[in-house]
């Protein structure tokens, strides 16, 4: 193989992977919490003692799990303005990002909102607290230090499904990567950065979310 | 005769078909301390568990100071009472629990604020005095900033107990509250109580120590079945029981 590996046309360009990274992480900050309050409100639902709250509940999170997060992707960008909704690419981007991490996440926070102990909830009770408060000063935050180990996978899984929306022509960093590859032909150079930016990128993550784990564990 | 703080009415619960408490009849003056004897099974628990509703109950009537507890009867139907009623009549109760139920996240001093300022509205200064001031009664003042998995059973216990009692609660329910601790760390956690009963607090507990209920209560109430078996002075009621079931139950237990 006499191919030598040439950097300096992809570092001439390195400034519109960089802008792509932030993209491909704005769209995975907002998704996340969005799909973070979804998740919240389903996984209640999902532990909820009445059928009428439990099975939507239930199907949602089954039918989101069940499809190719691309599939989706195509869907709202492609299929709805067909029927009548008409969104910019990010905005569907984002719609379908936080429905889908909604899923994901809805069946974490149910893992952790099983796991607290129902004494807990009976000793706020006992103390006249409401339902509702239990929920917002125990429930929640006990829930989220039991399921961040496992978070911080899900939110890892999801940044990086932001490359897939490339395939609407979002400008983030794999649409970036693509775009440079075309115009540089410098395929190798081009493809070996762009996932140097992920892999750090996803390495970062999970560095911060280790860090939240360890300042909020409770103390024993 | 102190005025009365506790009626309890024919008072039924079923789980599915089977009856745990099959009418009990009960009538607690202010400032009395009352022990609830039985084996388990008897019903004992769920007794005090119906008068802070977390149990529900089908039948009869909880009344605290004169005010029906849970449930809103009209005619002959009833209808359980709102979450906010039924939260406001729960804070005039305190509860004290067999496994603690200490928020593992709080520190003891919050554990203890948390009620004081949701419930009560105090500001988070008013309440961390308050906290502090019930901290240090159960002798626990130099681990206000620990949290609960920093402290042993019994100082756990004890601040269970300073979170209930800083609601200043019209009765205090103890529900086996040294069963789930080693033996050496009963004694700090019946102290406790002691001292809460020689200030006057009402007090309902479900127990086996039967040599500590001999000792604190002013009378104690003997289930079997779902049913009051049997209740009178301790004094009296150990030494001679007036019922077989009594006897036998005595003779069981570790008074002896």
């Amino acid at each position: 193989m006499g191919y030598t590996l040439n950097f300096a046309a992809v570092w001439r360009s390195f400034d519109q992977l960089l802008e792509g990274l932030a993209l491909s992480l704005g769209l995975a900050f907002i998704s996340i919490l969005i799909g973070a309050v979804i998740g919240l409100l389903v996984a209640f639902a999902l532990i909820s003692k009445s059928g009428w709250v439990q099975r939507p509940a239930a199907t949602y999170v089954t039918i989101i799990r069940n499809l190719p997060i691309l599939v989706l992707v195509l869907f709202a960008y492609f299929a709805l303005p067909q029927m009548g909704v008409r969104l910019g690419k990010i905005e569907s981007f984002v719609a379908v990002l936080s429905i889908y991490s909604g899923a994901y996440l809805a069946e974490v926070f149910r893992a952790g909102l099983i796991s607290i102990p129902k004494g807990l909830t009976e000793a706020g009770l006992a103390i006249g607290l409401t339902p509702m408060q239990i929920r917002v000063s125990i429930i929640v935050p006990l829930m989220l230090r039991n399921v961040l180990p496992s978070l911080s996978s899900t939110v890892i899984s999801l940044f990086k499904d932001t490359s897939l929306a490339a395939a609407i022509a979002v400008p983030e960093l794999t649409f970036e990567a693509r775009k440079i590859n075309v115009e540089t032909f410098r395929v190798i150079e081009t493809w070996i950065v762009a996932s140097g930016l992920y892999v750090a990128t996803c390495s970062v993550l999970a560095a911060l979310m280790r860090v939240a784990e360890r300042r909020l564990a409770v103390p024993r | 005769m102190s005025k009365v703080l506790l009626e309890i009415q024919g008072l039924r619960k079923q789980y599915g078909t089977v009856e745990v408490l099959k009418g009990v009849d009960c009538i607690m003056r202010e400032g009395e301390v009352i022990s609830i004897i039985g084996s388990s099974g008897s019903g004992k628990t769920t007794m005090l568990r119906c008068i802070n509703m977390l149990e529900e109950f089908q039948g009869g009537h909880i009344r605290l100071e004169g005010e029906e507890i849970g449930y809103e009867h009209s005619g002959s139907s009833r209808k359980r009472k709102s979450e906010k009623d039924i939260a406001r009549q729960r804070a005039l109760t305190g509860m004290a629990f067999q496994q603690f139920n200490l928020f593992p996240h709080m520190t003891a001093a919050h554990n203890v604020m948390l009620g004081l300022v949701k419930v009560k509205k105090m500001s988070r200064d008013e309440a961390r005095a308050v906290a502090e001031k019930w901290l240090d009664r159960v002798g626990l003042a130099s681990r206000a900033d620990h949290y609960p998995g920093q402290l042993s059973g019994g100082q756990q216990q004890r601040v269970a107990i300073a979170r209930a009692i800083a609601m200043s609660p019209r009765l205090m329910l103890f529900d086996e509250v040294t069963s789930a601790l080693d033996p050496e760390l009963v004694g700090e956690v019946l102290q406790v109580i002691k001292g809460l009963a020689a200030d006057g607090m009402s007090m309902l507990l479900v127990t086996h120590e039967m040599r500590f209920a001999y000792e604190v209560s002013s009378r104690v109430i003997f289930m079997n079945q779902g049913v009051i078996c049997e209740e009178g002075d301790p004094k009296e009621m150990f030494v001679r029981p007036k019922t077989e079931r009594l006897a036998e139950f005595l003779k069981t237990s570790s008074f002896n």
